[in-house]
């Protein structure tokens, strides 16, 4: 594995967010650097605050307290369409559009920033082929008529599309069954590698942390409990850590 | 008469009120369309309007149609008789739909697509007509079909405010007794809204994301689809456009409206002012079998420049003026009130009276030898009499006429339908009835009218209301009045009403051929 550079391309600065409907804040002084280049994988339980950390870096939120810096920048002072025609999305099932066909909803973002066709026509062949599908197969068919891994490599694709520097990924492999989602990981990783994009990818899954992660971010209760490689992480004594890692220790034992 | 017969006579204005009927139903919906859907967006934008928004529409919904005409009538600019208060009417009834399922449809599109879009950076416009537009397209449509289909039913209904379209046929049908009329109005009108709901349930699949996927690869009939409903859409809103420009060329000086009643009398007389007039170059618009009170607020209102009306019914229901029964002064004081008080002028009464009638059959009064109702009295002890509600109960009725002449039956009288006393008189089921006087089925049945020796009953007598204002404008207009002062008798009308009720045959062809005859 290649050195990342140490450019950073995310910052958060003392980064709090709360909502009035709750007490607690959501995220609370987190202080994070995403470098050029690397996987950060933020772990951890549902509510821990992680999605909520991947949307201050696009705009979908802005933070209640401290700074979120994209390309050295403060989101609040991005164009907010801007920002996020430059950050590749991905969620859970894609989130593709039914109604657009797999060609549509790839060339999504190249049609909004007014590509002309012919380019658009060799990106999609060229991202389809990138994620394994073939072009001639699967450009006009719709999301319906996708498997679920078909359907995140669609995802992964459309994200990729217009080469934004900086991919967020929301549990992207979630809902998919373990076979589907061991191969579409390797292909990540593969992708990430050849491609050196950046990435920010949320899970809680601690086999997929450790698999796809150049760093990891623990996260409990709006917390960064730890930021660590994944040979660190493995050596960590950080209790919630520990009871990760268990997790899987107990699977290999038995 | 057969179908056949019935459609060779009428196929013609069949198709008029066919085209009618569709132009409303094409204009409201496009109009409730072009506002409820971006009302429906704005409510799915605006939590807070919303509920207020959808209760008004629900609301209005609810309000019964033919109360919701009754307040529209005399509103400006909106309100009035004929397609536009119609059109109103309508809109108001597929608003709901509309609204209800735009925001349905907007609200149900996936939160995880939504959030997709707005992560790829898209504007809050583009989300709007590339994702939340087509994702909700198949539950909107599904709210412009159930509109449609509401607007095909409601529709027939707004041939009360002179709107036009087959209601006409079901109301006259109604008042005739005429099956024939009843289901040419109906029939249409069901399969109108039979192939509304099933084309525009087609379009709606057309829309729906499994009806894309099935559509994969063949944008040639996707295209063609679309191309159809373009059509369509042109092609009602030429219809739209050029049925509302055409009264407006024509607004010239010499263009007269002319109004009816909504009864075979005073669309024949309506109709044989409107050919004298056209006789003569006037240009005539036909504002027919308008219900209840509107001849009278749309001839204030200058909707239409003048109708039949009988000297009674504007002494004591329009005046409010107590009965009362010299027909000449009836009419003085009518001519009198009506040009102080509204401006209009009163022709010369037309020589007939359409009061209550008593009737008894043509084969008793001969052989009895019954002229007036005085020389009944006897006999009435042994009768059975039948009246229809409104006589039973109005203050000119039947309490009064048994007072006036002391009248006394074997029982109690039947309280029956006004028409079905005719048929009960001849036969042999009642003796005695209160008719109309120029009811066409009295010579037809053979039956007899009593001479109101004692004139209880307040004279009917038929003219013209007519705004001064036309009079002064249309010169040829005076001079058909003057033609026809005194020029039809109650026996005459009598006869041309049993033209059309008894033969069934069109009241412009009766017309006609009485104007022949007297060489008008």
């Amino acid at each position: 594995m290649g050195e990342p550079s140490q450019q950073v391309l995310v910052e958060f600065r003392d980064v709090s967010y709360s909502v009035a409907a709750l007490p607690a804040p959501i995220i609370s002084h987190l202080n994070l650097s995403v470098h050029s280049g690397e996987t950060l994988v933020l772990l951890g339980e549902s509510g821990c605050g992680k999605t909520t950390t991947l949307k201050l870096i696009n705009r979908l939120l802005l933070p209640t307290g401290g700074k979120v810096l994209v390309e050295g920048q403060s989101t609040d002072s991005w164009d907010a369409i801007r920002l996020r025609r430059r950050t590749g999305y991905v969620i859970q099932e894609g989130g593709l559009f039914p109604h657009f066909t797999v060609e549509q909803n790839i060339a999504l973002v190249p049609r909004l920033e007014g590509w002309d066709e012919a380019r658009i026509r060799v990106r999609v062949s060229e991202l389809l082929s990138l994620v394994g599908l073939g072009a001639a197969e699967f450009a006009g068919r719709y999301p319906a008529e996708l498997s679920g891994g078909q359907r995140q490599r669609v995802g992964v694709a459309r994200a990729l599309a217009a080469e934004p520097p900086l991919l967020l990924l929301d549990e992207p492999f979630g809902a998919l069954d373990p076979l589907t989602r061991a191969s579409l990981q390797r292909e990540f990783l593969d992708l990430t590698k050849r491609l050196g994009k950046t990435a920010v990818f949320v899970t809680h899954d601690v086999r997929e942390a450790l698999l796809l992660g150049t760093r990891i971010g623990l996260m409990a209760a709006g917390r960064l409990l730890l930021l660590a490689t994944p040979e660190n992480f493995l050596k960590t004594s950080e209790p919630l850590a520990q009871a990760y890692l268990d997790t899987i220790r107990l699977v290999e034992q038995t | 008469m057969s179908l056949s017969e019935f459609l060779h006579q009428n196929g013609a204005e069949l198709l008029t009120l066919l085209r009618q009927h569709l132009v409303l139903v094409f204009a409201s919906t496009l109009i409730a369309v072009a506002t409820g859907v971006p009302t429906g967006i704005m409510l799915t934008r605006k939590k807070a309007l919303r509920s207020p928004v959808l209760g008004l529409a629900n609301i209005m919904q609810t309000v019964p149609s033919l109360a919701l005409f009754g307040f529209l009538i005399p509103l400006p600019f909106i309100g009035g008789i004929g397609a536009r208060t119609a059109i109103v009417a309508l809109v108001v009834y597929a608003l709901m739909p509309i609204i209800r399922n735009t925001v349905t449809g907007i609200l149900g599109v996936d939160q995880n697509v939504r959030e997709a879009a707005v992560a790829m950076g898209m504007t809050s416009s583009q989300i709007l007509w590339q994702v939340e537009l087509p994702l909700a397209m198949s539950v909107i449509l599904t709210g412009v079909r159930v509109a449609t289909v509401i607007s095909v039913g409601v529709t027939t209904i707004a041939a009360a405010v002179g709107a036009g379209g087959l209601g006409v046929y079901i109301f006259r049908g109604l008042r005739q007794y005429d099956n024939n009329l009843l289901l040419a109005g109906a029939v249409p009108a069901a399969l109108l809204a039979l192939l509304a709901d099933f084309s525009l349930g087609l379009l709606e699949r057309h829309f729906s994301i499994e009806g894309r996927s099935k559509f994969r690869g063949n944008y040639k009939t996707r295209r063609l689809a679309l191309v159809l409903t373009g059509l369509v859409i042109v092609a009602g809103g030429y219809i739209v456009w050029a049925g509302s420009r055409a009264p407006r060329q024509s607004s010239a000086v010499q263009k007269v409206s002319v109004g009816s009643k909504d009864f075979t009398e005073s669309a024949l007389l309506a109709e044989i002012v409107a050919q004298m007039l056209e006789a003569r170059g006037v240009t005539v618009e036909r504002q027919f079998e308008l219900g209840g009170n509107l001849p009278h607020e749309a001839l204030l209102a200058g909707r239409i420049d003048l109708y039949p009306e009988y000297t009674g019914t504007a002494f004591t229901t329009i005046l409010r003026h107590d009965p009362i029964t010299d027909p000449r002064q009836v009419y003085e004081q009518v001519k009198l009130e009506y040009s102080e008080k509204f401006k209009l002028e009163t022709s010369q009464p037309l020589g007939f009276d359409n009061t209550f009638a008593i009737l008894v059959r043509g084969a008793e009064a001969r052989r009895l030898n019954l002229k007036t109702i005085s020389e009944a009295v006897p006999y009435a002890r042994n009768w059975r009499a039948g009246f229809g509600q409104d006589f039973m109960s109005r203050a000119d009725g039947y309490p009064g006429l048994v007072k006036a002449y002391g009248l006394q039956f074997a029982d109690q009288p039947r309280e029956m339908e006004l028409s079905l006393t005719y048929i009960a008189l001849s036969s042999n089921k009642v003796d005695l009835i209160a008719g109309n006087s120029t009811e066409g089925r009295i010579a037809a049945l053979d039956l007899f009218q009593l001479e109101d020796d004692r004139h209880y009953f307040p004279p009917y007598e038929g003219i013209y209301f007519v705004r001064a204002e036309t009079l002064a404008r249309v010169p040829a207009l005076k001079d058909v009045l003057a033609k026809l002062a005194g020029a039809i008798s109650t026996a005459e009308m009598r006869r041309l009403n049993y033209e059309v009720d008894g033969h069934k045959r069109g009241q412009a062809e009766v017309a006609r051929e009485w104007l022949k005859s007297r060489n008008f």
